[in-house]
């Protein structure tokens, strides 16, 4: 994570004009402090002096501070939004440290050691080394329930989460199963109750035991905090209505993978849909596979 | 009243609160025994519920101690215990009427979703259990068990009483505090709610701190009587002696000033 600017590629894109990855040093050591104790009490909120940056609130600006702060020139980014590499915002931030930074950037999974997220863990398993930087939009599970700060910090301290259940008790109550699908709370390494940013409750299992680091910002709200590697990840649940996530009927159209997340998209106004990974990536991997497949073994039917 | 326990469930020693140059209460003792309901009256800001407030761990005294006999280490100061503790107290062992069941009740949940939020703070995670357990106590509170889905807005001001008397309860607790819980209830309905207190204090053996300013609810179900003014308890004694021969000119006046129909 050496930031000395001496290893910047020779990118005409890049600019001079500001400093390595945007952020002063001194900001990007408060960030990393802050980081540091967020990784020491994994789940913990630890707050930071959030800087303005240079795209609005609720468009990541969290992330992308903690992006700054522990990227270095020999890192390679990928920014996904929804799964996808190629949305306004995914391709902005991705061009935005190519730019302040002169780092290179992938839409590929395992080429990434730094991957800044928006609303989706991607469907590649990660590895050791590897850091997922999460954008949160509101760091406190417990901000619905309670309105005040004060009272949610002593919440936490005492480990008082009751609350929380009561919220899953009224979805039982109402839809018959726990109905809440994203943002789904969950209890890290035994102790703090954490929102995993507004991911389908489908990448919640992911998070459990994972190999990389995971990294959460929240710009608006100046807070971070963290799940390090090999940190159990549980999500709330009862005994009687155990945790699941979502499930399709359908596989995707494009790469048949039938494990994926799927998005539903319209495709004409005459009723048409399709259900499509949101992972991008691998998608498109799966698609190049099978394509090696079919060439290689010409006899055989496609899958 | 059940005297036949050795210690006292709670005890006030000298408590003593300011605020500012006024005084809330000040040098108030009492002690109150398992299964006694002691009511504390007096006129508007006489302390009532500011010696409620710190007797019930929501209000620090200046001076003086309170002390409660819990499960496990028996007469122990509730504001020496960890705020842990004490809120671990709050939850289990004690309960707190509001006066507006606004104050007391979740208004964006469901009633059963009310009274199972205690169940679930104490690690309660079977919903098929706590679902039960709440539609037994809207049984016992009298409610029709078909409203355990239904949002406590949709209750009348009573019903909302009572809910809030069953989601106290529903982890048993040994003492209840209550503020004024009938006032803002129509005199029927008062009545019913009072009916309902009787009985659930005489089943389950309940302590309680009752404070109000209608001395027919007092009588109706305190044993016991403390009497306010500016802060200090002017008399106290057994309710029907206090109330039918009452010593202090305070309480005179207090006794004289209700309207025999």
């Amino acid at each position: 994570m050496d930031t000395i600017d001496h290893n910047r590629s020779e990118n005409a894109a890049t600019t001079d004009d500001y400093n390595f990855a945007y952020l002063d040093e001194q900001t990007k050591r408060m960030v990393r402090r802050s980081l540091l104790k967020a990784v020491a009490i994994p789940g913990y909120q630890v707050p930071f002096g959030s800087r303005e940056m240079p795209l609005s609130y609720g468009w990541g600006t969290g992330g992308i501070q903690v992006t700054a702060s522990v990227i270095g020139p020999d890192d390679t980014l990928k920014v996904i939004d929804q799964g996808a590499d190629d949305t306004t915002n995914a391709v902005s931030i991705r061009k935005f440290f190519a730019k302040t930074a002169g780092i290179k950037t992938t839409e590929e999974t395992e080429q990434a050691t730094v991957i800044q997220t928006r609303h989706r863990i991607p469907e590649t398993q990660l590895k050791e080394g590897q850091v997922l930087v999460y954008q949160v939009p509101i760091p406190e599970p417990l901000r619905w329930l309670e309105a005040r700060e004060t009272e949610t910090r002593k919440m936490h301290a005492l480990e008082e989460y009751g609350t929380m259940h009561v919220r899953l008790y009224e979805d039982i109550t109402r839809h018959g199963k726990i109905a809440t699908s994203y943002d789904y709370p969950v209890i890290v390494n035994d102790r703090y109750l954490m929102r995993p940013s507004p991911i389908p409750k489908f990448d919640n299992p992911k998070m459990d035991q994972n190999p990389a680091l995971q990294l959460f910002g929240a710009g608006r709200e100046k807070r971070i905090y963290a799940v390090p590697p090999y940190t159990k990840v549980k999500s709330l649940d009862f005994e009687d209505h155990p945790f699941e996530v979502q499930k399709w009927d359908q596989s995707c159209a494009i790469c048949r993978s039938d494990n994926s997340f799927l998005d539903e998209v319209i495709t004409d106004d005459q009723g048409g849909r399709m259900f499509v990974c949101s992972d991008t990536d691998y998608c498109q991997k799966r698609v190049a596979q099978q394509q090696r497949e079919k060439t290689s073994n010409p006899g055989e039917p496609s899958v | 009243m059940n005297q036949s326990h050795e210690a006292p469930l709670l005890t006030a020693d000298n408590v003593t609160r300011y605020y500012g140059e006024h005084v809330g209460c000040r040098g108030v003792s009492f002690d109150l025994w398992p299964g006694e309901v002691i009511g504390i009256v007096g006129e508007s800001g006489s302390g009532k519920t500011t010696l409620l407030n710190c007797t019930s761990g929501r209000l620090p005294p200046v001076s003086g101690t309170v002390q409660f006999a819990t499960r496990a280490e028996g007469l122990s100061d509730i504001y020496e215990m960890s705020e842990a503790e004490r809120r671990m107290l709050m939850r289990t062992d004690w309960g707190f009427v509001h006066q507006n069941p606004r104050d007391g009740l979740r208004m964006a949940v469901s009633a059963g979703a009310n009274i199972g939020e205690r169940l679930m703070a104490i690690g309660d995670r079977h919903y098929g259990d706590i679902r039960r357990t709440a539609g037994d106590w809207l049984g016992k509170v009298e409610f029709n068990i078909d409203r355990i889905d239904d949002m406590p807005s949709t209750f009348s001001g009573g019903m909302q009483q009572r809910l809030q008397i069953a989601r106290n309860l529903v982890t048993k607790p040994r003492l209840v505090f209550m503020d004024e819980p009938t006032g803002g209830l129509d005199v029927s309905v008062q009545a019913r709610l009072l009916d309902l207190l009787r009985v659930l204090v005489d089943e389950l053996g309940l302590s309680a701190i009752l404070v109000t300013h209608d001395l027919a609810v007092a009588r109706l179900i305190t044993h016991r009587l403390m009497v306010m003014r500016r802060g200090e308890v002017v008399e106290s004694g057994l309710t029907d002696q206090v109330l039918d021969d009452p010593q202090h000119p305070y309480t005179q006046l207090l006794v004289s000033s209700i309207l025999q129909v």
